[in-house]
Formats: C-alpha cells, structure tokens, sequence
C-alpha cells in the first residue's frame, strides 16, 4: 500500500475541484487573459478599406507618402538556429545604413532623407518570419523590406509582402522559389541552379574532373538545393557522380561518410555546407587518405573556414568554391570595401556582410531612381536595376528579379581566398 | 573487412563522446528520477570554458601527442570545475525545491534550465552566436594518423577514447569502491529508505551532478579540442538528445547501461552513415539520409523487446 | 436525447462564428488577427494534448510530430487532390474571407481536417501501441523518437518538398490553398472543449483519471488501462492532427523543421502552466503564451529581443518553483463553483 500512499501525498487532492488559493489565482489567470484579449481587441481595430468587397483578404494598409524619414524594415535570424547568418547580414545591412546617413540620407527628387531600418527578429523560426511580415505589412510607413537570409523563411514571409504590394529584397536566399511568389520579390544574390552551374563547370572544364562524389546535409534547404543542381548540371555536362551521402550539420564525425566516397575512388569531393562543419569534414577526409580536391559553394565564404581544417596550410589547402566575390579581387569596389570595414569593425566582411550591405544599397539606389516613396514606383525601379556595381559583382536584376551576375571561383591559399575565376550565366 | 574495422573505430570514438554525456543523464536520473534536460547545455559551456581557457592559457599546437596532453589537462579541469560549480547551482535552486512535485513540473523546470542556458549563452556578452573554433592542441597534418595495415586511426580519436575510458574508469571506481559511491548507489536503489539510513541525499545527490556535469564539461572539450567542430550555443542540443537516447537504449539509472548504449549508438550510426548505396532497378537508396530515424527506430525496438533498456532494471510495481 | 435547446444553441454559435470569420479579417488589425488564429491552434494543440498527458496521466513529448502528420497529409490532400476533387477551388489557393469563400473552402478544408486527424491517429495508435510495455519516462523517450522519425520521412520526401518546405506542386501549378479561417479554428477549438469537457465528466473520462491516479489499482478494479491509454493517445493526436491541417491551410507554406521537439515543448509547457488536467487551463494558458510574445515584441522594441528567450526560462522555472501544478491545477473553471463560492463569502 506504500505506493498508493506516496502516490495520493505526492500528488495531492484525488480528483480536481478548486480549493481556495486555487480560486484566487482563477480569477488572476482569467484577469490576464482577458486583459491580454481585451488589449489585443482595443488596439485591433482598424478602419474597414474603402470600397473593398467583402471577398478580399484585406492586407493593404494605405501606404503614408508624407514621409520624414525613409523607413525600410528588417526581417533576419537574430537568434535560434541560423543566428551567425542572420547577424552578419544585418551588420552588412547596418554598415550600409551607417554609411548612407553619414552622407545625408537617401536623395529623392531633389532633396535628401535619412533612412532608418526597423529591425525585427524572427528568432529562425518560419511562422514568426510570417508574424513580423504581417506586421510590416500593415505599417504605412515602411517602403520596403530587406530579408530573409534562409530561402525557407523567405518563402513563408514573400507572400505577404507580395499582397500589401511591399517591395521585398533577399540578400542571400537561393532558392529559385522565393522570386516566383510574385513580382515584388526580389533578391539580390544568384540562384541555387546558377551556383551548381558554377561549380560544376569549373569542375568539368578547369579541374577535368569526372568521377564527382557529393556530400550533403538533407536537413537543410541551402546544401540539398546546391547539391541537386550541381548533380543536374555536371551530369548534363558528361561527368558521373560518384556517390551521393549524407552528413547532419550537427555532427562531429564524417569518417563513415568519407570512407564510403574513398571506395569510389572520386576524383573531387563537392561539399555544399557551411563553413562550421566543412573544416571538420576536410580535415578528416585527408586524414583518411582522401586527396582529390575538395570544392563547395558560398556556405564556405568565411574568414573563420579555415580554422576548422587545422587553420591556414592545413586540410582546406587549395580547395575551391563559388560564391558571389573574392577579397582579393583587385576591383577597387571590393578593396575599398573590405578595407573599410576591416577598419571599422576589426575584421573582414564575411560574404553575407557583403551581401546585406549591397541588398541595402541596391535599394537605396532604386529609391533615388524612382524619385518617389511609392512602394509600386520603387518596385518599378528596382525591377531596371542594371549594371549596379555592387560589391558582390555587377547586378542586373532579370526578368525573373534574380540577380544576372557573374560567379567566381576562389582557391583557399593560407588565410586567403585567391581569385581563379569567372563564371559568366549561361545566357 | 578493412573498411569494417575503420568504420568500428569511428565508432567507437564518436560513441566516446556520448558515454561521456549519457553517464550525466543516467546517474541523475537513477538518484532523481529526473530527465535533466539542462545536461547537454552543461556540455556546450564545459565546451565554450574549455575554449575561452586555451586563449588565456595560449595553448598552441604540439609537436608531441604528450606535450599536447599536458596542455590539455589544466583545461579539461578548469572546465570541469566551472561545470561542477554549474550543476550545482542548477540543482540547488532549479530542481531541489521540486523533489516532491509532479515528474512533469520537474521536467518542464529542466526544459526552462536548459532554455535559460542556451539563450544566455547567445547573448553578445556571454557566448555570442558567432562559431568558435578551438586551436591546436595535438600535432597535425601528416604527423597527425597512425597506419595500421589498411585502417588509419586518427590521433585525435584515439586520445578521446583513452581519455574517455580513464574517466570512466575513474567513475567506475568512485561508484564502486567508495563510500560516496556506495551512497549514490543506496539512493538510486531506494530514496526514502537511504534517507531512513541516515544517509545524507542532499549531499548525494549534489555529488551525483557534480560528478555527471564534470564529465560532460571533460565530453565538451574532448569534442571542441579534438573534432574541430565549431561551438555554437546550441551545439548540445542533437549531442544532448543522441546521448540520451543512448542512456535510455542502455538502461537509464544504470552507469553500465550508458557505456553500453552510447557504444551501441555510435557505431551504429558509424555504420549506417557508411553503408553504400542500395541500389534496385531505378532508385538508389542511401541509407545516411536516415541515420537519425534509424537511431530512433532502435530505441523503440530494443524499449519494446527490453522495456527497461539492455540493461536496466524492471523494477516491478508493488502494491 | 439531447434537448432542442441544445441544437438551438449550437446552431446559434455557427452562426456567429461564421459571421466573425467574415467580419473580423475586414475590421481587425492584421497582426492581432493572426495572433488570435495562432492561438486558436494552439488552444486545439493544448486541449488535446491534456488529454494524453492531463486525463490519462502520460508522457507525452512528441505531439508537434502528430501535428506534423496532419498538416503534410491535410496539405497534400488539397494540393494533389486538386485536379479530381477540389477542382473549384483556384490554382493559387486565394478564395478570400468572404461568405462564398467560406462555402467554397467547407468542402476540401473538412476533407483535409478529417484525413490528417486521422492519419495522426493512426500514427497515435502506434505510438500509443508501446504504452503496453513501457511506462512513464520511457514512453516519454518514444513519443519523442516517433517525432523526430517523421521528421526524416518528410526530409527524404520530395513529393512533399523534404526539407525546403511544402507550398504546393510547382509541375501542376498548385499552391496550398488557404481555406482555414476563424470559422473553423475556432469551431473545432470549441469541438474540443466540449469533447474534453464531456469526456471528463463521462464514464469512459473517470476511467481515464483512474489509469492517471493509480494505474494498478484501475486495473485491479477491472478498467483496460492499455486499452484505455491507446485511446487517449488516438484521440489526442487524431486532434493534433486536425490543428495540423488547419495549420498548414492558414500558413500556405509549410516547413518540417517547424515541427521539432522543440515545438513539443512547447506544448508541454503550455499544458503544465495551465494545469495538468484542467481544460480551462489549457484555454487560457495556451491563449496567454501564444499572444504574450507578440504583445512584448509590439511594446519593448528590438534590443530587447536578445533576452526574449532568458526572460521566457526564467519565467517558466519561477512559474514552476512557485506553482508546481499550474494556475489551475486539477480544477476547472465554472459558474456554479464561482456561485457558491460568492455565496459562502456573501454569508459570513
């Protein structure tokens, strides 16, 4: 009977009914409830749209053109998951900020206005993307919107942006999706097709490479994305694919993994990760014996790649990967922008750094040419950006809003990142 | 059979890393009866002091396997000792007020614990979300595998191994061999009769989680010193839930239980993630797309034909 | 026989639910509009897991995977179902707010409720299944393990979009159509009160308390507690399944990377601040979590968004050294104990 004891002392009364002190937190649980309904409810109202028909979804709040202060909003990964991304965009994005302030703001027919970014943390999690996206969407006074870093929230939030007619511009997302969703989506970075192009034509034509073994994370949006097109394209090109295996980003030990790539005596190993596991993953893979060269994609584009590979000389010597520019571009653009925020900020811009600053000025410079605060006329102009010298290459927003520009294959030499080559787009 | 023995060697040594961890989960919850949720933040921290400690120590990388060790152990114990101090401090103020609560508070308390940590680790002054690598420590590059007919053993795993099997021999002994031991034992067989004894259970326990945070802070640097893998605030978390799920195929409140199981869930994993592909007609199957679910599906397997785990004990209910 | 009264009353509140699911889109603020959804959900989400974990006294921590199940099986319905059966519905999936687009959107957005609850349940039943042979925290491992199982399914799942997230079929141009609106969130959530409600107070509900008390002694005084803890598992996740679906029509694009432990958690945590068994609990506790954030992140303003998740813990374990059993504990909310209670008061 020892048990039924302790089961009735520990857990109390048999069978519910409020005792007293119950009764007072009752009514102060149900106080804060309806107190959080009620504040929802008083500060919900808005005024019905004019002449809408009762049919449409009512997601368009009246843009206020008497603007002060051009107002962008934010959306980024600043905590959870994929924080490191969502920060380095947004200090690319600030940096920009801080830089078009510091030159009197954004000029708009004649006359010039500070610009400031809401920024909004959507904590890597999808629905909150799409809560901030429905908040943005009803503030009449944003112009437009920068973000997401992940194409997966991006995809979730674009439709939002899409129906309250708010321009929307991603730095980094990849997948070719996002810019389907509709004609105010835009992104400012190439697509997943166009990276596996890259390397696989780098594999093919310069490396003479035949027999390549992939090494992807199936959990992540970016690695299958990349992975799925380089083995579209250096298929279509004649080569073979080795092997296709799977690692989680999470993981310390790839061994297994590259034990299987070694038995099928690849002559290259594409890893399309990020750069927080692929300096493990190398590491091992020579350790094992393997020595084809290693290649990837811009997920590698880090001042911290190397560290993880045993630092500079070490497992990532002379490995290659795509990604949008190389500091050691001689293009004055990139030199000065590297020397500029190394000075700053006491450390090289990591490529998404670069990515968020161009996202931010490519819009800055859309305004300046619509010459207007309309959401539609700067959709407009950012729809003809061309030729945009960017720091991440020469942009062309094409007809599908994907950003028309040349990749570059870089080779890891010591701590740097060597420029090998261009890349131009298929058309 | 080369690529056997390889693929078991890896295995070995990533489960190395999980006994380490999964020993902290299960002796907390043989004297407790408490999943602590919080553990495998206690080993990203032991992880992150151990990193924050190469830098004031200027730990740089050795030309010996020994001078690399001796460089290490002063991190491995300031580690240590930071996480001791934290799982205590957890136990004390988190878990000790709900000795007699519902298992579901208690579990909700662990989950904040570990909520808490993580977010405070984010945070720009604390952690900060960016990844961190640890230096050199053993030598490197081609001095750094040993060859042995065709199999390469890296000398990284082969230290984490050996030191992971001298912990455990040292916690084997503590266990059974000493008095605290023997107290930790009574508790976890009986709470209430062990207090009747006169045994002190608050200090017990209190030892029970210095001793598993201890391991799991030497689990952290192990990992971040000889794996290179980038540390990251949330890095416990998969760690965390592979282990536990090793304590609990291996028998939870059993110390032999998570050696056994976090061997048992390395090298499984080894192997799966090295298995080739199958291929029949069309479709090509590759079996290290489903490392995780696999993992899972032998917890189920083993909890339905052995409920208590290989080697946990089914206590019957007593009415 | 149930009085006519009571079919009064019923069809009263599908009149007024219909009427706000029309109204509220036009005169509410979006944001608060959405919030108000999300926590429609999340009232489902948490009533039904108080079934498994309040009534019958289990160790639930896998329900996000049940949720999981119903909207990747309720979107696909939608999506590949299309061209037979929900031809009338446009490919993009906008139907609107309107009245018509409620009876345009009735007929897929039940279909779709019923085959992800019941591919949940189905789902429930296995998982339930080793409640036969394991108990508490063991159980709570499995649940957990069946969460993360479906997870690689859906990854290695292409017709469903693995891991970039499932929004409709792009070779037959279909998108998942958002047919969820406040109408039936909040329908179903007002279902699953009555349901959880009636169920405690039923025969079948006193056996579900007895497995939770004492599971020997039910057995000993004759109750199938297996057979009772399948049902609970069955019927709680056969909900969860439902909010899945409901879910996944409301957010159009839906990712498997949402549907992780960590959103279990969540649950958990709702259930348990609420009050184990306590349905009314569950209402204002799942209420209150859901709108809270977004409440703060409108007032505090983005610096102060880094300790969101610090504040959030340390809430949660003060909640709990404070109160261990939740605002409510075992009780519920109602106007006869609130009457007597006033009265007792009102006489001294």
């Amino acid at each position: 009977m020892k048990h039924l004891h302790t089961s009735v002392r520990k857990r109390g009364l048999v069978f519910g009914g409020t005792d007293m002190n119950s009764t007072v937190r009752v009514g102060w649980m149900s106080a804060l409830a309806v107190a959080t309904l009620a504040s929802l409810g008083v500060g919900g109202c808005k005024a019905p749209k004019d002449g809408g028909a009762a049919g449409e979804t009512s997601t368009k709040a009246t843009q206020n053109l008497d603007v002060k202060a051009i107002k962008v909003g934010e959306y980024s990964s600043m905590t959870g998951e994929t924080a490191t991304f969502g920060q380095e965009s947004d200090a690319g994005i600030q940096y920009a900020l801080a830089e078009i302030n510091a030159a009197g703001g954004i000029e708009v027919a004649g006359k010039k206005y500070p610009v400031t970014v809401e920024l909004q943390d959507d904590q890597s999690k999808p629905e909150e993307a799409k809560t901030v996206a429905v908040k943005f969407a009803s503030d009449a006074d944003i112009i437009a919107v920068l973000g997401e870093v992940a194409s997966s929230r991006s995809k979730t939030a674009a439709p939002e942006y899409q129906r309250a007619g708010i321009p929307m511009i991603s730095p980094s997302s990849t997948n070719p999706d996002v810019t389907k969703v509709g004609d105010y989506i835009f992104r400012v970075c190439f697509i997943d097709p166009f990276q596996g192009y890259i390397m696989a034509k780098f594999a093919k034509d310069e490396l003479k490479l035949s027999n390549v073994a992939v090494l992807r994370d199936p959990s992540q949006d970016y690695s299958v994305g990349l992975a799925d097109a380089f083995i579209k394209e250096f298929t279509a090109m004649g080569g073979k694919i080795s092997t296709d295996v799977s690692y989680k980003a999470s993981d310390s030990d790839f061994r297994s993994q590259l034990g299987q790539v070694k038995t099928t005596n690849a002559d290259g190993v594409f890893i399309p990760g990020y750069y927080g596991e692929v300096g493990t993953i190398a590491r091992q893979a020579r350790e094992i014996g393997i020595k084809a060269p290693l290649m990837g994609g811009d997920g590698w584009d880090s001042s911290e790649l190397v560290k993880g590979a045993g630092g500079p000389g070490g497992a990532l010597e002379g490995a290659y990967f795509s990604t949008h520019y190389s500091a050691s571009e001689t293009s004055k653009r990139v030199q000065d922008f590297v020397a500029a925020y190394k000075k700053a900020k006491g450390m090289e811009p990591a490529a998404l750094v670069a990515q968020g600053y161009d996202a931010m000025m490519i819009l800055a410079d859309a305004i300046k040419r619509a010459g207007s605060f309309e959401r539609a006329k700067v959709r407009q102009a950012l729809a003809e950006t061309k030729d945009y010298d960017a720091v991440t290459g020469r942009i062309t927003l094409d007809e599908n809003r994907n950003a028309n520009k040349s990749g570059v294959v870089v080779q890891i030499k010591g701590d740097k990142f060597v420029y090998t080559k261009t890349i131009e787009p298929k058309n | 059979m080369d690529q056997f023995l390889q693929i078991l060697i890896n295995g070995i040594q990533l489960g190395s890393v999980y006994v380490l961890i999964a020993l902290g989960y299960t002796m907390v919850y043989g004297v407790l009866r408490l999943i602590n949720f919080a553990h495998s933040d206690v080993f990203m921290v032991g992880s992150f002091v151990g990193f924050y400690t190469c830098g004031w120590l200027k730990v740089t990388a050795q030309k010996t396997v020994f001078a690399g060790l001796v460089q290490l152990l002063p991190v491995l114990l300031i580690a240590m000792a930071a996480c001791v101090l934290l799982g205590l401090v957890i136990e004390r103020f988190a878990y000790r007020p709900l000795r007699r609560a519902p298992r579901l508070t208690a579990l909700i308390t662990a989950i904040g614990v570990s909520l808490f940590i993580e977010g405070a680790a984010q945070l720009p002054f604390v952690f900060g979300v960016n990844p961190k690598f640890y230096p050199e420590i053993l030598p490197f590059g081609p001095d750094s595998t040993i060859q042995a007919g065709g199999i390469t053993i890296s000398k990284h795993q082969l230290v984490m191994v050996v030191v992971s099997a001298i912990l455990v021999a040292v916690l084997w002994y503590i266990v059974q061999k000493t008095k605290m031991g023997k107290a930790m034992r009574a508790v976890s067989h009986d709470f209430d009769a062990a207090g009747l004894m006169g045994i002190p259970t608050d200090n017990v326990i209190a030892f029970t989680f210095s001793i598993g945070a201890a391991l799991a802070a030497a689990g952290g640097v192990l990992f971040g010193g000889l794996t290179f893998k980038s540390l990251l605030p949330l890095m416990g978390v998969q760690m965390g839930l592979k282990a536990f799920v090793a304590a609990v195929v291996g028998g939870i409140g059993s110390i032999p239980g998570a050696m056994l199981g976090g061997l048992l869930m390395g090298i499984s994993e080894s192997f799966i993630k090295g298995a080739p592909h199958i291929k029949f007609g069309a479709t090509d199957f590759d079996p290290s797309r489903w490392t995780d679910a696999v993992a899972f599906m032998i917890l189920i397997l083993v909890l339905l034909i052995r409920p208590a785990g290989l080697l946990g004990k089914n206590t019957p209910e007593k009415v | 026989m149930t009085k006519p009264i009571n079919y009064v009353i019923a069809l009263a509140i599908i009149g007024v639910l219909a009427t706000l699911s029309v109204m509220l889109p036009i005169y509410m603020d979006d944001l608060v509009y959405r919030v108000l959804m999300l926590s429609g959900i999340a009232v489902i989400m948490a009533v039904s897991l108080n079934l498994i974990n309040g009534f019958t006294g289990q160790f639930s921590i896998g329900h996000a995977g049940f949720q999981a199940v119903g909207a990747y099986v309720g979107a696909a319905l939608t999506v590949y179902g299309h061209n037979d059966i929900f031809g009338h519905l446009p490919k993009d999936g906008q139907i609107g707010t309107g009245w018509m687009s409620l009876a345009v959107g009735a007929g897929p957005m039940v279909a779709s409720m019923i085959a992800g609850g019941l591919a949940a349940a189905l789902i429930g039943y296995v998982v339930g299944l080793p409640s036969l042979r394991l108990r508490g925290d063991y159980l709570a491992i499995v649940t957990l393990g069946f969460g993360e199982i479906i997870r690689v399914v859906v990854e290695n799942n292409d017709a469903v979009g693995g891991p970039r997230g499932f929004s409709g079929n792009l070779d037959l141009g279909v998108s998942v159509p958002a047919i969820t609106n406040f109408f039936w969130v909040f329908g179903v959530a007002i279902a699953v009160i009555l349901f959880a409600r009636n169920l405690r107070f039923s025969i079948s509900g006193l056996q579900y308390l007895a497995v939770r008390e004492d599971e020997v002694a039910a057995q000993a005084v004759g109750i199938d507690t297996t057979r009772t803890k399948v049902n609970a598992f069955v019927i709680g996740s056969f909900f969860a399944g439902v909010g899945g679906a409901l879910f996944a029509h409301y957010e159009q694009t839906i990712l498997i990377s949402s549907f992780n432990f960590v959103r279990s958690f969540d649950f958990v945590t709702i259930v348990v601040l609420g009050g184990l068994g306590s349905v009314t609990g569950s209402i204002l506790s799942a209420v209150v979590l859901t709108a809270l954030p977004e409440i703060l992140r409108s007032s505090l303003g983005a610096q102060f968004n880094q300790y969101r998740l610090v504040t959030y813990a340390l809430l949660l374990i003060v909640m709990m050294l404070v109160r261990p059993q939740g605002i409510f504990g075992r009780g519920e909310l109602s106007i006869a104990k609130l009457r007597s209670k006033s009265k007792k008061y009102a006489t001294q």
